[in-house]
């Protein structure tokens, strides 16, 4: 319990520090901190798999979207006056949440409510009826199939809001990154227009020990992923997971090589397809159940001995495609904009 | 035996953020950030078998690919100011080099 | 024999594995400049997740999942880690991180009586 109090007080303290400092790249820093203490607090609660995704998404993707959105921007906040209706409004909003959770249960009562209706009927059928060992994706897949496909949507709605705002100036470009492309790796590695690369630091790519290390790493952390993804019927896992290692490994590529290395393995059009397929393959399911004559992602359709498996395997896999398109093209929406960098067609 | 390791890894840690917090310039902050990530990998490996949870593993794997990235993704922008393609002439990204304190 | 043989390989194991965390991360506060906290760092790296995780291997037993993910989680450490420092040292150096001048050797500078036998005195 002390380590409980001690991670929860560090995240107050984080989160303050987070507010007060002006300095937006050591706030981006410590949101990664942030995300990491949260991911320590679940782990000690038991929820390994959630502590999973947060340690993904929180510690890793977001602080390169964060420093890609940096780059876009400034590091300096804005300084704001002090008004006092938002601090009104926040106190009294909290004090509201607070008065209205002294009622809840305590944490962990076995007597609470929640522990006897759906739960041991979710803990039993977990191996009786749908015969998966994790818990988490049995209900995340199967008994709240439906909650999930909502997730999914969310995460194709979050994709589509970037690319609103920020416009498919980043996918458009895709060509232009190849002619682009071409212009940044004529200066190759040595040869010189004369004054122009002799005084230059490095770029990333020019490094061996980068490069080859990079490259090594590459294929080993995608299989993870692929791992992660099959074995989220066993273990901590399955489909939000190894969707953000997938992206994770490009966009490390990404990150050495330049954006547009990796736009020319999986261009932001092929992403912006993905991730409607990731969500189609996912409602797909539950209408190949309703077409054979069930309800709405009822497994069973698929044939009473493994039909369970083989719907969350479907639904899993649609899952994280969506995820992983939706991250990779995030990173390009984040990492492409210069504007004297989109070369207009001729 | 695994107590002691934990504890060890925990005290190391605090010293970690304690050069964090201090560090004079950027640079000494990321080296300890770096390394409080490999820490934390090492500590979920040591309290996976403390607890008597091995899976926990693969929690510990993706944090190293995570703190990998993240570094990494510093470095470039703290290079280039931004995280598009870089240009081989050296003006740009005039946002990160001004010499940050 | 051999299991107490091999938990007491995996104490020993853990045990330094845990002092070479503490002593990087000392170094990693007490050390006067960027470059050398840098060095520090490296000792964690590689020589305390080394040890860990053997010891841990060790305790695990040698079924198949445990000792492949420590074996997979080392290799990962040993390749990622030194790579991430070696980026934010160039990083550092491109950005202006001054490497601190040595400090001059002042021996030539002591009266001739202290260092009298000592061989660099005939070279005065």
């Amino acid at each position: 319990m002390w380590v409980e109090l001690l991670l929860l007080v560090l995240v107050v303290l984080v989160a303050v520090v987070i507010a007060r400092l002006g300095d937006l790249f050591a706030a981006a820093m410590l949101t990664g901190i942030f995300s990491l203490l949260c991911a320590g607090l679940y782990t000690i609660m038991d929820a390994v798999d959630v502590a999973f995704t947060e340690a993904a998404v929180g510690a890793g993707i977001t602080t390169v979207l964060f420093l890609g959105a940096l780059g876009m921007t400034s590091t300096a906040e804005r300084q704001q006056r002090f008004r006092w209706r938002p601090l009104l409004v926040v106190v009294l909003t909290g004090g509201a949440l607070m008065w209205g959770t002294s009622d809840m249960p305590a944490f962990g009562d076995p007597a609470a409510p929640i522990h006897h209706h759906v739960e041991p009927e979710y803990l039993e059928g977990a191996a009786s009826d749908i015969h998966v060992a994790n818990v988490v994706t049995a209900v995340l897949a199967s008994y709240r199939g439906y909650d999930t496909l909502g997730e999914v949507t969310v995460v194709f709605t979050a994709a589509v809001g970037v690319m609103l705002l920020l416009g498919r100036a980043a996918g458009g470009a895709a060509r232009h990154w190849r002619r682009g492309a071409d212009r940044s790796l004529g200066v190759s590695e040595g040869a010189a227009e004369p004054g122009e690369l002799r005084d230059a630091p490095m770029l990333m790519r020019e490094k061996p020990v980068l490069r080859v290390s990079v490259r090594l790493l590459i294929p080993f952390i995608l299989l993870f992923a692929l791992y992660v993804q099959a074995h989220g019927d066993f273990g901590p896992g399955g489909g939000f997971q190894a969707g953000v290692i997938f992206a994770a490994g490009l966009i490390l590529f990404g990150l050495i090589f330049d954006p547009q290395a990796v736009a020319r393995v999986f261009p932001p059009a092929v992403a912006e397809t993905l991730i409607a397929v990731g969500v189609l393959l996912y409602g797909g399911t539950g209408v190949a159940t309703l077409l054979l004559g069930g309800k709405f992602l009822d497994y069973d359709e698929f044939g009473l001995a493994s039909g369970q498996h083989y719907g969350i395997l479907a639904v899993e896999l649609g899952v994280g495609i969506a995820v992983a398109a939706t991250m990779v093209r995030l990173y390009f929406a984040f990492s492409a904009l210069h504007p004297e960098d989109v070369v207009e067609p001729q | 035996m695994f107590l002691m390791a934990l504890l060890a890894i925990g005290a190391s840690m605090l010293l970690l953020l304690t050069r964090a917090a201090l560090g004079p310039t950027v640079f000494d902050r990321l080296v300890a950030v770096n390394n409080f990530g490999t820490n934390t990998v090492l500590l979920i490996a040591v309290s996976g078998f403390y607890t008597g949870r091995p899976d926990w593993l693969d929690l510990a794997l993706v944090y190293t690919l995570v703190n990998f990235t993240g570094t990494i993704a510093v470095c470039r922008w703290s290079r280039f100011g931004h995280l598009s393609f870089a240009r081989p002439a050296g003006t740009a990204g005039g946002a990160a080099q001004d010499g940050r304190r | 024999m051999i299991g107490w043989l091999l938990d007491a390989a995996s104490w020993l194991l853990l045990a330094f594995g845990s002092l070479f965390c503490l002593v990087g991360s000392l170094g990693v506060l007490r050390f006067p400049d960027f470059y050398t906290r840098c060095h520090a760092a490296g000792i964690t790296d590689t020589f305390g997740a080394v040890l860990i995780l053997a010891g841990l291997a060790l305790q695990g037993g040698f079924s198949q999942g445990v000792t492949l993910k420590l074996a997979l989680v080392c290799g990962f450490l040993l390749l990622s880690s030194p790579v991430a420092s070696h980026a934010l040292v160039k990083a550092a150096h491109a950005h202006g991180v001054l490497v601190p001048q040595p400090v001059p050797d002042r021996v030539s500078e002591y009266p001739k009586s202290e260092t009298a036998g000592d061989h660099r005195s005939q070279e005065r």
